[in-house]
C-alpha cells in the first residue's frame, strides 16, 4: 500500500510535536503529503491499518473538548494503536497532584505517545522534558495548537490548491487563542498573506512581528481574502473586561453575509470550533455549503492526526 | 582579642577610601583603626591576617530579603539564609514582612526577631507589613512596631492599590518617621501577568505585564509624596520611563530613594527561553533597553541601591507550569559576585557598585554597617576580584535552589567573611 512507504527523502527530527515553531517547511509539507493518503482511507469503508499495532497511545485533556479528543482517538484507534483517554476530572489530579506527578505515574505505565491538553502555556513542553515517550501537543494554553494548524493548512490546500500567494485573514480573539498563532506560523510559513483582525483590546502586543499585519477594522482586514478563519470568543481565559457587550461585538467584528462581502467572492470560512453562532459568526454563514468549510475541517484534522502519530512512531522505533 | 587584617586594598565608598593598608578590630569587634597605618612594623603583638592584596570592603547590606521564617520554614530558615548570606559577603539582611503569618502586629514581629536571635548569625532588620495581612486597606501601627524594632514598611509583594490609604499612609507615617517602602506595580494592571508585555510573551503565549503598571504607581506615589515628604523608598524599578519620571521628580527637589533588583540589571526578557520558571520574577524580566537605562540610573544617582530580591521558593512552587509557578529567584548568595559582572563587562565602576550594596542600603535604611568608619561593628567581606566560579545548583547554600543564574561563569568572589570582627565564612 501507498500508505506503508514513508518517504526517507525529508528526515523529521523531532522526537515530540509540540509547536509549529519548531517544525521547518520541508517537515510541514512531509506531514501534509502524508496526511492526504489517509484522507482517502478514511472515506473507505475499511479504514483499519495496523501501523501502530501493539503501540499505547494515552490522551490526556486537562481542558473540555470534544472534537480534538475524538479526533486523536479515532486517528490512534484507526491505525491500530491501543487508545486510552484519561479523564482528568476524576482524576487525582483534582486533589493536588502535579503535571509532573501524572507524567511520571503515566510514563511508568509505558505508553508510546502522549497527547497532551492543558490550560497552561508551556504545559506539553514540560511534560516532554519529563517522560520518554513522544508527546504530541493538543492545545497548550494560549501557546499553539499545531495539529489543528495542520489540518487547517491541509483544508485550505485541498479546496483552493495551493496556499501560496492566498490572503489569509483570522478574525477574532487572536490574543487568547493559540490556534491563531499556530496558524500564523504556518501559513506565512508557506507563503501565505496572513491578517489578523480583532479589537486592539485583543490583539496581543507586538504581533505583527511574527510576519502578519493586524487590523482593527474588519472591512480593510478581509479586503481581498481568500480565507476567513474565525475564532471563538474564550471568555474562559478573559479576566475583566475586553469588549463591552456581545451584541457590540457582533456588529463590528462577527462576520456576517454583510461583512463576508469585503473578501474576495470565492472566499472560503473556517472555524476551528465550538463556535459561538450570533457572537463571531452569523449561524446561516456558518452552515453555508457554498462558502464554510468548518466540516471538511473535521475531516482533515483526522487525517492529519493519523499522519502525525505515525510520523513519530517511525521516527522513535 | 585586638586582631588587624593586613595587606589589602580597602574600598569603602562611604569614606571615600580606596587604598591598601590593614583594618584593626577592637576587643569587641568593632572598627579600630583602618589604613595605611595599619600594618606589620606597627602592630607589635597584635594577631595579623595576611589578606595577600584581596579586596577589604565592608560587610554587604541586601535590602530586599524573603525569609522562611515563619511559615515558609520549608524553603528558607534563618540558618540557611545565613550560610548562604555570609558566603556571599553579606552580612545584614533586610527582610520582607510576607511571612505566615504576616508580620503586621508586634507580636509576630517580636516572635520573628526572637527566632532570629537565636537562629541567625546573619543581622537581621525586619520590616513589618504598611496594612493588616498586606490586605491594603487598614494601616498597621507603625509607631508600635518601630519601637520594637521594624525598621521599615512594605507590602513586599503587592502594591496598595487604594490612593485613600496611600495618602493615609504617607500623611500618618510622617507622624512616626516611618520608612515608606512600595513594590511599585500596579496590582489591576498586573493582574494574571507573568511576564515582560511584548514580543516573547504573545510568542509565549503567556499574559504580559505591562510596564505602565510601575509608571503609574510611581507617579502616583510621587505626587502624594510631594505633599507629605515622608520617607519613602521605591523598591524595585525595571523600566526605562520609570527612570524618567524619578529623574523628573528628583529634579523638582523631591526627596526619596529607590533601588532594584541584580536579575533587572543583569538578565533581560529573552533569558525566559523555553518557559523556564526561575526566571518568572516580579518585577519581570524586561527588555535589553530597560536593562541598559537602569544600569545608567545607577550612574546618574537615580538608582541608590541594588538588592538581590532573594526569594527561595521550593521545587513544589517552581516545577509546575509557568502560569502556575511562584515568582522570584533565591540570590542572596550571589548578589555581590552577580553584580561584579557589571564591573567585569565595564557597565559599572568597582565603587559605585559597592556603594550601591554598603554605603547607600545603611543610610536609606538607617542601619549601622555598610562602612568600615572607627567605632562601626567589624562587618567585612573580603573579595578575590577575579576568581572564576560557576554557579552550580549543587552548591548552593540557600535552602530552595532556585537560582536565575545556574550554571552562569562569574567574576569575583568572597573569600572570607567576618561578621563583629568574628571570620564566620571562609572559603
Amino acid at each position: 500500500m501507498a500508505l506503508l512507504k514513508s518517504k526517507q527523502a525529508v528526515k523529521f527530527n523531532h522526537k515530540h510535536l509540540l509547536g509549529i515553531q519548531d517544525l521547518s517547511i520541508p517537515e510541514i509539507n512531509y506531514i501534509l503529503d502524508e496526511s492526504l493518503a489517509f484522507v482517502e482511507l478514511n472515506r473507505k469503508s475499511s479504514k483499519k491499518l495496523d501501523i501502530l499495532k501493539g503501540k499505547t497511545q494515552i490522551n490526556l485533556f486537562f481542558e473540555n473538548s470534544t472534537r480534538t479528543l475524538s479526533s486523536f482517538e479515532l486517528a490512534g484507534k484507526r491505525l491500530g494503536a491501543d487508545v486510552m483517554n484519561m479523564n482528568v476530572l476524576n482524576s487525582s489530579i483534582k486533589k493536588g497532584e502535579t503535571l509532573i506527578d501524572t507524567a511520571m505515574t503515566l510514563n511508568a505505565m509505558h505508553p508510546d505517545i502522549l497527547v497532551i491538553r492543558h490550560q497552561d502555556s508551556g504545559a506539553a513542553n514540560l511534560l516532554s522534558q519529563k517522560v520518554n515517550c513522544s508527546v504530541i501537543n493538543a492545545g497548550d494554553g494560549k501557546r499553539e495548537h499545531p495539529t489543528q494548524a495542520l489540518l487547517d493548512a491541509m483544508t485550505i490546500k485541498s479546496k483552493k490548491g495551493k496556499i501560496e500567494g492566498l490572503v489569509i485573514t483570522i478574525c477574532g480573539d487572536i490574543m487568547h487563542s493559540r490556534v491563531a498563532r499556530s496558524n500564523i506560523y504556518i501559513l506565512t510559513m508557506l507563503g501565505a498573506e496572513v491578517r489578523v483582525v480583532a479589537p486592539s483590546t485583543l490583539m496581543p502586543k507586538n504581533i505583527e512581528q511574527l510576519g502578519v499585519k493586524a487590523y482593527t477594522d474588519m472591512e480593510q482586514g478581509l479586503k481581498n481574502s481568500d480565507i476567513i478563519m474565525m475564532l471563538r470568543m474564550q471568555t474562559e481565559r478573559m479576566d475583566g473586561s475586553y469588549v463591552p457587550s456581545t451584541r457590540e461585538y457582533y456588529e463590528f467584528f462577527a462576520l456576517d453575509y454583510k461583512k463576508i462581502k469585503f473578501a474576495k467572492d470565492d472566499a472560503l470560512i473556517m472555524h476551528p470550533g465550538p463556535m459561538n453562532r450570533g457572537v463571531e459568526i452569523d449561524a446561516n454563514l456558518a452552515d453555508d455549503i457554498n462558502r464554510s468549510i468548518i466540516i471538511q475541517q473535521v475531516e482533515m484534522g483526522v487525517a492529519v492526526r493519523m499522519a502525525c502519530l505515525k510520523i513519530l512512531m517511525e521516527n522513535n522505533s | 582579642m585586638k586582631e588587624a587584617l593586613i595587606n589589602c586594598r580597602i574600598i569603602d565608598p562611604k569614606n571615600n577610601i580606596d587604598e591598601q593598608g590593614g583594618i584593626l578590630i577592637n576587643e569587641n569587634g568593632f572598627i579600630e583603626e583602618i589604613g595605611k597605618k595599619v600594618n606589620k612594623e606597627n602592630l607589635g603583638q597584635i594577631k595579623t591576617t595576611d589578606l595577600k592584596n584581596k579586596i577589604a570592603i565592608p560587610g554587604i547590606i541586601d535590602s530586599r530579603v524573603f525569609v522562611g521564617e515563619p511559615g515558609y520554614e520549608y524553603k528558607e530558615n534563618f540558618r540557611t539564609l545565613s550560610e548562604a548570606a555570609l558566603s556571599g559577603g553579606v552580612t545584614s539582611a533586610v527582610t520582607m514582612p510576607n511571612t505566615n503569618p504576616i508580620i503586621d502586629n508586634v507580636s509576630t514581629l517580636d516572635f520573628m526577631i526572637g527566632r532570629a536571635k537565636e537562629k541567625s548569625t546573619l543581622k537581621i532588620y525586619p520590616l513589618a507589613s504598611l496594612t493588616r495581612n498586606t490586605d491594603g486597606s487598614d494601616i498597621t501601627e507603625f509607631g508600635l512596631l518601630k519601637m520594637r524594632g521594624a525598621i521599615g514598611f512594605t507590602d513586599g509583594t503587592k502594591s496598595i492599590e487604594n490612593n485613600n490609604v496611600m495618602d493615609k499612609i504617607f500623611n500618618y507615617g510622617k507622624n512616626q518617621d516611618a520608612l515608606i517602602i512600595q513594590f511599585p506595580q500596579d496590582n489591576q494592571l498586573s493582574k494574571n501577568g507573568l511576564i515582560n508585555s511584548g514580543l516573547i510573551a504573545t510568542r509565549l503565549g503567556l499574559k504580559g505585564i505591562p510596564a505602565s503598571a510601575e509608571h503609574i504607581l510611581i507617579e502616583r506615589d510621587l505626587r502624594l509624596l510631594n505633599q507629605y515628604q515622608s520617607r519613602y523608598h521605591i523598591a524595585t524599578l525595571s523600566s526605562k520611563e520609570s527612570l524618567n519620571i524619578i529623574k523628573e521628580w528628583k529634579s523638582k527637589n523631591l526627596k526619596f530613594s529607590t533601588g532594584v533588583s541584580i536579575n533587572n540589571l543583569s538578565l533581560n526578557e529573552n533569558d525566559i527561553g523555553d518557559f523556564r520558571t526561575f526566571l518568572k520574577l516580579s518585577p519581570p524580566l524586561r527588555t535589553e533597553d530597560d536593562r541598559l537605562s537602569l544600569i545608567e540610573g545607577i550612574k546618574n544617582n537615580l538608582v541608590d541601591v541594588i538588592a538581590s530580591d532573594h526569594k527561595p521558593e521550593d521545587e513544589e512552587s517552581k516545577r509546575i507550569t509557568f502560569d502556575q509557578a511562584a515568582f522570584g529567584a533565591c540570590g542572596i548568595e550571589t548578589l555581590l559576585s552577580l553584580s561584579l559582572e557589571l564591573y567585569h563587562n565595564k557597565s559599572l565602576p568597582l565603587k559605585k557598585i559597592i556603594q550601591c550594596l554598603t554605603e547607600n542600603p545603611a543610610k536609606i535604611f538607617n542601619i549601622k554597617a555598610g562602612s568600615l568608619d572607627k567605632g562601626y561593628p567589624a562587618d567585612i567581606a573580603v573579595l578575590d576580584l577575579d576568581k572564576p566560579w560557576v554557579v552550580k545548583k549543587e552548591n548552593i547554600k540557600s535552602k530552595s535552589k532556585n537560582t536565575s543564574i545556574e550554571n552562569k561563569k562569574l567574576q569575583g568572589k568572597v573569600t572570607r567573611t567576618y561578621l563583629n570582627g568574628k571570620l564566620v565564612f571562609e572559603e
